[in-house]
């Protein structure tokens, strides 16, 4: 025990918590903006696939990391939009259009690196660059809070400020005002002359672009290449978060950090022999848990309104 | 006419399957009135106002505000033009507060922020300005039913609606609430607005309107200003009968009770009532009608007698064959020889990807005789659907064809099938010829009989009155949620007299209502 | 001339010709030797018995997931779990297939045996929860599907590895519990016989017994199933048993008939793959086995290809997403539908 406490009690590891956080909470936020417009975007793993791969490609390419980030971000944000198109004006299921965005990246990916790299692996042959990591002035000499807050890649710190804007473009913006009525009451905001529709895709497209965010860390930040599936069910804990978090910004937030420490501690507990592959299942047993518990009390809640009130 | 604010000419709207709302209406409003808008339910009222808010597009017609033309292609075209409308289910969004609805669609803005006080500011004065007391910062799902249609009616008008349209505003609130709605909208009046009232309740049309336009069977009836027709009148154009069908009935003495139902009460989650003390029963080979404007407790009754408030607690008992269904399943209840035709065919009455033979079976497929071993007994299924198919007439390439690609009449005419051929002892049947074509509604008319001629108790629940008032051998009438009126000469009884009870101008003592339960 | 009924048949033949035109135009632009390339994809699997063989082999597993996703499909119960299910049940037979020593036919058939039943309880968690409480199917069977491949795999690490191996794989299957071969010069196991007589089954039983006439109802609406006098709440657990049943054998069959040894360090793919089989089949068991062969076929086309020319198999998995977006667009064609209708409307 005393050496878990060792390991947990560390600057270090609550530096690793932030880390391993990052692309989570990124997918996180991008699936609560969508579900908040009333669809559900399952597509994060693909999405962030697809943006990891191109971030790699094109800052090898263009020899700059920010043009990469650029790339990778407009390629995720372009999947979304193809998922957008095929299930607002094809009508194609949204579960099954994420399904397909899934299993379109984990093998088109693939795909490509090979056709780039002659290797089906890792992007080791191609040049990439990487995004810079930042120290933080006066905040990195404060012990304690200095080594965990300071010196993270620029895109963890985007991920934290990426929390905030969520927070204010839902709650604080008209656009977040008709997001969140499209999805609670479509018919509702097209009374008034909101369009349902388009409210839907820029959610889908946002969701893109937060998820694509996530990717391109996990290319050009957690590791410097591109290496296959490696997101390696981020964006499915991504969903569990935002659904443990009970679609808030807050909640999901939070439940993300929850998920990245379990993450963090699954590494630490190595050092134990727990099992990590156990630890690995944590944050779905979690989200499985909340699911039912909060299932079981909506319908509570439902049969005792029944009850109380038509017995009077 | 010079002082119309809004005219519609010529209003014809035909729905793509067939089904023609509205016939050459002619609509016209007057500046400054409140307008009631009268008539039973598919009346067409409700699509002559979605057709007056853009929602719809009629299929023929012209529409005129203040003598110029327009088109009202969406509800937006029809906010941009001072039309508001407050619909029955109201368009709200739940965990808004009342200034977020107000707004939405319309956001005041700061930067690039959406600008919350100044929403509260504006609802707030608008509030105000028409007297309508709101908390601006209160969640609408935490407000009483008033409340919300309140927040309904300013949003209409912070849109800055000068004609409104309410459609059925009453329908949802307390006596009370109702009050507290006519003395705002007559404020409302006064300060210059426009109101169009729809409604079928004859006692409120009198109380608040200037004028009425009667609609029966897709048609204007007639414009009248209110102070110069009589409720007798009014009921006579909303309730009447265009053809008159006549049926041979059996001459058959009617058995032991069926269905005894005694002082059944149900009340809804907001504690309000909508079955109280009520009382009847139903011997064999005997038609009890239902009567009554829709919504007076009739679905509630219906529900009771199927199964459907299993769970809910209820008040007073319902005995079939002596026993009591307030508690048992729908399979239990069908085992005691019960059959239901349902209001809504495509919800409830059938499974439209299903075939028809799939669709015949459904309440049968466990008995013995269409098993045979493990499997059901495919041929046996067969040759019950081809008959089946054969004495119902139902036009169809054949009995593996999908439910759902029928017409509505042939389609009623399989759930009729299925519901009348298991030799049940008591047959719910509910708005059985609802939307179905003449032809086909006369022949589920005598396939009810025939039911009636074989000793089967049938409760009819209709809003047609030409079907209730020949088919039945006893009516009741039903009028929130209380039985008010008992005939046991349905034939005899007039429209205009049958009217007065629906629409709760008349209603009759309790021994002459007490009559409904015989046991005989 | 073309009548709307056979409108779906023509649809999946659309979707299909598409997905094939997109495939070949992938080839044009990354192949030096298009024409032998894309002849490669289309014939190769035939040319040989071993390639046809392959074709049946990587059908087998499909046709098992196909056919649970089917059922699912079919009561309108939106469950992806058959892909944890597949891989947890492949574990469970694989313990089996280790430790236990039974003669002959006996021992797979436990093995077997053991990894449906497990299927089949795994699956009724997200069946009971959504019949009971209505949560949401689809969120807890891919969280499941999480769920069992993390407990799986440390199964696999720290229970059934075989640190002698070189790879991270587990103890060699007892002989006896492996499934035998059915031809020679093919690893195509007796998993076929198993599979196919299990699809004439639920087709039997979805079609023939009053329980698939329940389950149909159901799915085609719950409403009506209801007002009929059914349980659906019953018909809901129910499907989910069988579905988990079917699933969990198919990872056992597909362990113990092909490997000697449990070597997934990932899921195999085979549960979402069983989605866009039941998709292309209609979710009709029959015709899982044509939708299972079309896809195993363009595979081992794709895996071949990737062999015998310079582009990559993963190809395909840009052409399965094509299929699954296409396939389920209901708008898809729908134009072309009415206007069919309204032809026939006039016509009658």
């Amino acid at each position: 025990m005393n050496s878990l406490l060792n390991v947990i009690l560390t600057t270090d590891f609550a530096f690793s918590v932030l880390r391993v956080t990052t692309p989570i909470l990124f997918a996180a936020l991008g699936a609560l903006i969508s579900n908040r417009a009333g669809i559900i975007n399952i597509g994060m793993e693909g999405i962030m696939l697809v943006s990891a791969l191109t971030g790699v490609i094109v800052s090898a390419y263009t020899h700059s990391a920010w043009v990469g980030l650029l790339g990778a971000v407009l390629s995720g944000t372009l999947i979304a939009g193809i998922l957008a198109f095929f299930t607002l004006k094809f009508k194609t299921h949204i579960i099954l259009g994420g399904v397909a965005i899934n299993m379109f990246a984990s093998g088109g990916t693939v795909f490509i690196l090979y056709l780039l790299s002659g290797d089906k692996g890792s992007s080791t042959s191609l040049a990439s660059k990487v995004l810079p990591s930042v120290q933080i002035p006066l905040l990195k000499d404060i012990p304690v809070l200095g080594p965990i807050l300071s010196g993270h890649h620029i895109l963890t710190y985007l991920s934290i400020l990426s929390v905030l804007v969520v927070y204010y473009l839902l709650n604080r913006t008209p656009l977040g005002l008709r997001i969140r009525s499209v999805g609670e009451n479509p018919h509702a905001a097209q009374s008034v002359g909101v369009s349902v529709i388009k409210i839907q895709y820029t959610a889908l497209l946002l969701s893109g672009f937060f998820a694509s965010l996530g990717g391109a860390y996990m290319s050009m930040g957690y590791l410097s290449l591109f290496t296959r599936d490696m997101v390696a069910g981020r964006g499915w804990i991504a969903i569990a978060a935002e659904s443990m978090g009970r679609s808030t910004t807050v909640g999901t937030a939070l439940t993300s950090l929850l998920f990245g420490a379990a993450d963090a501690l699954a590494n630490a507990l190595q050092v134990l022999k727990i099992p990590a592959e156990l630890i690995a299942t944590l944050p779905y047993v979690a989200t499985v848990i909340g699911l039912i518990i909060y299932a079981v009390s909506e319908t509570r809640k439902k049969n005792k309104k029944l009850k109380t009130t038509t017995t009077k | 006419m010079a002082n119309a604010l809004l005219e519609m000419r010529g209003i014809t709207k035909v729905y793509p399957n067939g089904v023609v709302a509205n016939k050459n209406v002619e609509f016209s409003l007057r500046e400054g009135e409140i307008h009631a808008i009268a008539g039973e339910n598919g009346a067409g009222k409700s699509t002559l106002m979605k057709i007056m808010f853009g929602m719809e597009e009629p299929s023929d017609g012209e529409i005129y505000i203040r003598g110029d033309k327009v088109k009202l292609q969406s509800p937006q075209d029809a906010i941009d033009r001072g039309i508001g409308m407050v619909h029955q289910h109201f368009m709200l969004v739940p965990s808004f507060t009342v200034a977020e609805n107000m707004v939405l669609g319309m956001e005041p803005r700061k930067g690039v922020g959406f600008d919350y006080s100044e929403a509260v500011r504006l609802t707030e004065e608008t509030a105000r300005k028409y007297n309508l007391a709101v908390n601006p910062k209160a969640k609408v799902e935490d407000l009483t039913v008033g409340m919300k249609q309140k927040v309904e009616i300013l949003k209409a008008l912070v849109r800055g609606a000068q004609i409104l349209i309410l459609d059925e505003p009453t329908a949802v609130l307390t006596p009370q609430e109702t009050e507290e709605l006519f003395h705002e909208l007559q404020q409302l009046k006064e300060q210059g607005h426009t109101i169009v009232f729809i409604s079928h309740k004859l006692k409120e049309v009198k109380a608040i309107c200037d004028r009425i336009t009667i609609m029966r069977g897709g048609r204007s009836e007639g414009v009248f200003q209110i102070s110069e027709v009589s409720e007798q009148e009014i009921s006579r154009l909303m309730v009447g009968r265009d053809v008159v069908l006549k049926y041979e009935k059996d001459k058959t003495s009617p058995g032991k009770p069926v269905l005894a139902v005694d002082r059944l009460g149900v009340t809804d989650s907001l504690g309000k009532a909508l079955l109280s003390e009520v009382s009847f029963s139903v011997r064999e080979g005997q038609i009890v009608g239902i009567a009554g404007v829709e919504g007076n407790g009739q679905t509630q009754l219906v529900e009771a007698l199927t199964g459907g408030l299993r769970g809910v607690s209820a008040s007073g008992s319902v005995l079939v064959q002596g026993t009591d269904i307030r508690d048992a399943d729908i399979l239990d209840i069908r085992g005691l020889g019960v059959s239901y035709i349902p209001e809504d065919r495509m919800r409830q009455g059938s499974a439209g990807e299903a075939s028809i033979a799939d669709n015949l079976i459904s309440t049968r497929y466990r008995s013995k005789d269409m098993n045979k071993g493990p499997f059901l007994n495919g041929s046996k299924i067969a040759a019950l659907a081809a008959s089946l198919v054969e004495e119902f007439k139902v036009r169809c390439s054949g009995p593996q064809q999908p439910i759902g690609m029928l017409s509505g009449g042939n389609m009623q005419k399989v759930v009729v099938a299925r519901e009348c051929s298991t030799n049940p002892q008591l047959l719910i049947a509910e708005q059985p010829t609802r939307g179905v074509d003449i032809g086909a509604a006369q022949f589920i008319h005598r396939k009810l009989l025939e039911l009636r001629s074989d000793h089967c108790a049938i409760v009819l629940v209709s809003a047609d009155l030409n079907e209730i008032l020949e088919l039945s051998d006893s009516l009741l009438v039903m009028y929130e949620g209380q039985i008010v009126a008992y005939f046991d000469q349905p034939s005899a009884v007039s429209e205009e007299e049958l009217g007065l009870y629906m629409l709760g101008i008349h209603r009759q003592d309790k021994e002459q209502t007490g009559r409904a339960v015989n046991h005989v | 001339m073309f009548k709307v009924k056979y409108f779906e048949a023509i649809r999946t033949a659309a979707v299909i010709v598409i997905a094939l035109i997109i495939a070949f135009l992938i080839i044009s632009l990354v192949s030096d030797q298009p024409v032998k390339t894309i002849g490669i994809f289309l014939l190769e699997p035939l040319s040989t018995k071993g390639h046809i063989g392959n074709v049946i082999e990587m059908a087998i597993p499909l046709m098992f997931t196909g056919l649970a996703v089917s059922l699912l499909f079919r009561a309108n119960m939106f469950n992806l779990g058959a892909e944890g299910i597949f891989y947890f049940s492949g574990v469970v037979a694989s313990v089996l297939a280790i430790h236990l020593s039974l003669g002959g036919w006996l021992h797979p058939l436990a093995a077997i045996a053991a990894g449906s039943i497990a299927g089949a309880l795994l699956s009724a968690i997200p069946g009971i929860l959504k019949a009971k409480w209505n949560a949401n199917e689809l969120v807890t069977s891919l969280m499941f599907n999480n769920i069992l491949f993390g407990v799986g795999l440390y199964l696999l690490n720290y229970h059934l590895r075989d640190a002698k191996a070189f790879a991270n794989v587990s103890f060699k299957f007892e002989k006896t519990a492996q499934l035998s071969k059915l031809f020679a010069g093919t690893r195509i196991h007796t998993g076929l016989i198993i599979v196919l007589v299990l699809i004439v089954l639920a087709h039997l039983f979805l079609y023939r017994t009053k329980w698939g006439y329940e389950l149909r109802m159901t799915g085609a609406n719950r409403e009506f199933a209801r007002y009929s006098g059914m349980k659906t709440a019953k018909v809901i657990i129910l499907v989910h048993l069988i579905a988990g049943f079917i699933a969990g054998m198919g990872g056992s069959v597909e362990v113990l008939g092909m490997y000697s040894r449990f070597q997934w360090t990932s899921l195999p793919g085979y549960g979402l793959d069983g989605a866009l089989v039941a998709m292309l089949a209609k979710n009709n068991p029959l015709s899982v086995i044509a939708s299972a062969l079309f896809l195993a076929y363009i595979r081992i086309g794709a895996d071949l290809m990737a062999r015998l020319s310079d582009v990559p198999s993963e190809m395909i998995s840009i052409i399965q997403a094509v299929i699954i977006l296409l396939i389920s667009a209901e708008q898809f064609l729908k134009f072309w539908k009415n206007r069919m209708l309204l032809k026939e409307a006039k016509e009658a």
